[in-house]
């Protein structure tokens, strides 16, 4: 018979994680039933809870807050450990004393996004009228959604406006959706490898992961948690699919190339001789340690119903009607998730609005994922545009 | 074009360090007011915003090189990546108060509607160019027998960007045409230097190395 080994079951963490979406290891804002969060479904959700990290200190004039919207698969945790994986923040590189953005600064916030499973509500918390957990009970949410949480936990921190919103991919749809529905609480906006609106093709691709989730038999219906299990292995699959798009054939092929993973010969098995499958399979292993599958059914979701136009009459320059944010709209020439060209369909649209908006296209071939990455153009970029921001704001003095 | 250090009187810009900007910068600085709103299409390295914006001036820019927009966003300069043929239609009516075409004209693939554009987004256009009716362009065409090169304008025929040419005549005539009010011309000799004012116009199109034009849009005769 020929030689499978499918991807290995995680060991530990499913408590651990299961602990973490109602008791994280962060700074929590609780919000009772007089506070429902009004969601686009037309559900209103009480009570609910928004996990979220610091750093840095807020100003006096409170003026120095910048909010971090995080990208599908990633979590408030930017700038600290990682209380599940133990890894360090997934954007130390731009976050920290001295980096673009300056927690000597700026008082960064990085909140988990509402349907996530690392301590805000969503489908891995429990549902306080059952007992149990949400799984499919729990409403579907937006991007909208998540911004009007963090909105809401904005209030409670005391913040009117931000200095910046800043995020990459789902979390630069989250800073498109913060100018679009309070542009006076954002002074300037710096979205990164983004779109206003999911493509079909990047549709296509959720529904692949949500099928490869729901087609594992531990999914249960969602309610594998009764049963004690967790589809990992579909779970695992979708990250793998997801994974290849957030590269780029010119980094695989030089990442990996056809090279072989600890063998000089061929198995004639389908176990991982190719290195660039031991690294997907990697890939997939470790990301179901940390991730909710259901949770990861539900963003894909919000992700999916994107689309700011089309909020208003389908005309995307309408949504930025006389905004005063200054904008830094950034690309990356091999992200073929979010190409360039959307990009410049944002911008053209900011421009008819007269907006002040900057716009980069970097060149590099780590595909969607060069800005979790060390691409220092980008940093430069990043470090200008807020300073000229704070200075603006009369943060700081411009440095000529 | 190279750099060329030249001293012309300007408020505003401390003077000792107005010999870091070019003449025609200069000059074009002194034409926009304070506190307006500018579009600086085919804006290089963004020296010429950096320089509106130490006078108070609100400025944008479009490039169409991908490392002249990146180094002008890391100096925290507002300007996207677009090209002046193909972009300039995204810009809504009366947007800004000017818009500047500095020494890309020649560049266009269609200058006249790049011209109507640039009067349709701004109130006002501030057009720079190379003059083709330059003395030594002649001289080059008529002693040479070839097409002429100089210190500004050093490509070949082969490998210039620069695909439409004008004199400064050519684009006089150009303004009249399509109705554009000329509120103020200024012809730079070779070293930035402005010609003599009440020079006539065929003195300008021999002498003048580039034109300096603040255009506005005439009023509508029936």
């Amino acid at each position: 018979m020929v030689n499978v080994r499918s991807i290995p079951s995680p060991a530990a963490h499913t408590e651990e994680r299961a602990h973490e979406a109602d008791h994280p290891t962060s700074l929590l804002a609780r919000f009772g039933a007089d506070q429902p969060l009004k969601l686009d479904c037309g559900i209103d959700l009480a009570p609910f809870q928004i996990a979220y990290q610091t750093y840095g200190e807020l100003n006096a004039e409170r003026s120095n807050a910048i909010l971090v919207c995080h990208a599908l698969t990633l979590d408030q945790h930017v700038a600290n450990l990682h209380p599940l994986t133990g890894k360090s923040g997934w954007w130390e590189i731009m976050v920290g004393p001295g980096r673009p953005l300056d927690t000597d600064k700026y008082f960064i916030i990085c909140s988990n996004v509402i349907g996530g499973c690392m301590g805000s509500t969503g489908p891995a918390s429990t549902n306080p009228a059952t007992g149990k957990v949400w799984g499919l009970d729990f409403p579907i949410i937006t991007i909208p959604d998540m911004v009007r949480a963090q909105a809401m936990l904005l209030d409670r921190l005391g913040i009117d406006t931000l200095l910046c919103v800043t995020g990459g991919s789902m979390g630069g749809m989250q800073v498109l959706q913060w100018t679009a529905a309070y542009p006076k609480r954002v002074f300037s906006a710096l979205p990164t490898a983004c779109s206003t609106r999911h493509s079909a093709q990047n549709i296509a691709f959720h529904e692949l992961g949500r099928q490869a989730v729901m087609a594992d038999p531990d999914w249960h219906g969602g309610r594998y948690v009764d049963q004690g299990t967790h589809p990992h292995r579909g779970l695992a699959v979708a990250r793998m699919a997801g994974h290849i798009t957030y590269l780029s054939d010119a980094a695989l092929h030089r990442k990996f190339g056809r090279r072989m993973q600890d063998r000089e010969l061929p198995t004639f098995s389908f176990d991982a001789d190719f290195q660039v499958e031991s690294y997907l399979r990697y890939q997939g292993s470790s990301f179901v340690e940390r991730f909710d599958a259901n949770s990861y059914l539900y963003l894909t979701r919000a992700m999916d119903y994107f689309d700011v136009a089309a909020d208003h009459d389908g005309v995307l320059a309408q949504a930025f009607r006389g905004i005063q944010t200054r904008f830094c709209v950034v690309s990356f020439t091999s992200d073929w998730l979010f190409p360039t060209s959307e990009s410049r369909a944002l911008v053209h649209a900011l421009n008819a609005s007269s907006a002040r908006v900057s716009f980069a296209e970097i060149e590099t071939d780590r595909g969607h994922d060069a800005f979790l990455l060390d691409v220092p153009e980008f940093f430069d970029i990043s470090r200008a545009f807020l300073e000229s921001a704070a200075a603006a704001r009369g943060l700081t003095k411009a440095e000529r | 074009m190279t750099a060329r250090q030249q001293v012309l009187p300007l408020t505003g810009v401390a003077s000792g360090r107005t010999e870091n900007y070019r003449g025609d910068h200069l000059l074009v600085a002194e034409m926009v007011e304070r506190g307006s709103k500018v579009l600086d299409v085919g804006c290089g390295d963004g020296d010429l915003l950096q320089l509106l914006e130490t006078r108070g001036i609100d400025g944008r820019g479009i490039e169409l090189s991908r490392e002249g927009v990146n180094r002008c966003v890391a100096k925290g300069l507002a300007v996207v990546q677009g090209d002046a043929d193909t972009d300039l239609i995204n810009y809504p009516d009366d947007a800004f108060d000017y818009v500047i075409l500095s020494q890309t004209l020649q560049a266009t693939r269609q200058p006249r509607v790049v011209l109507e554009n640039l009067l349709r987004i701004g109130r006002r256009a501030i057009v720079s160019f190379p003059n083709f009716g330059f003395w030594k362009m002649r001289l080059q065409l008529l002693v040479g027998g070839h097409m002429p090169r100089t210190e500004n304008l050093p490509a070949t025929w082969y490998d210039t960007p620069n695909i439409h040419f004008c004199t400064i005549k050519d684009f006089v005539q150009l303004c009249d045409e399509i109705n554009v009010k000329m509120e103020r011309a200024v012809a730079l000799d070779l070293y930035g230097r402005a010609l003599r004012f009440n020079a006539p116009w065929w003195f300008w199109n021999m002498f003048g190395e580039q034109g300096v034009f603040l255009l506005s849009r005439a009023e509508k005769t029936k």
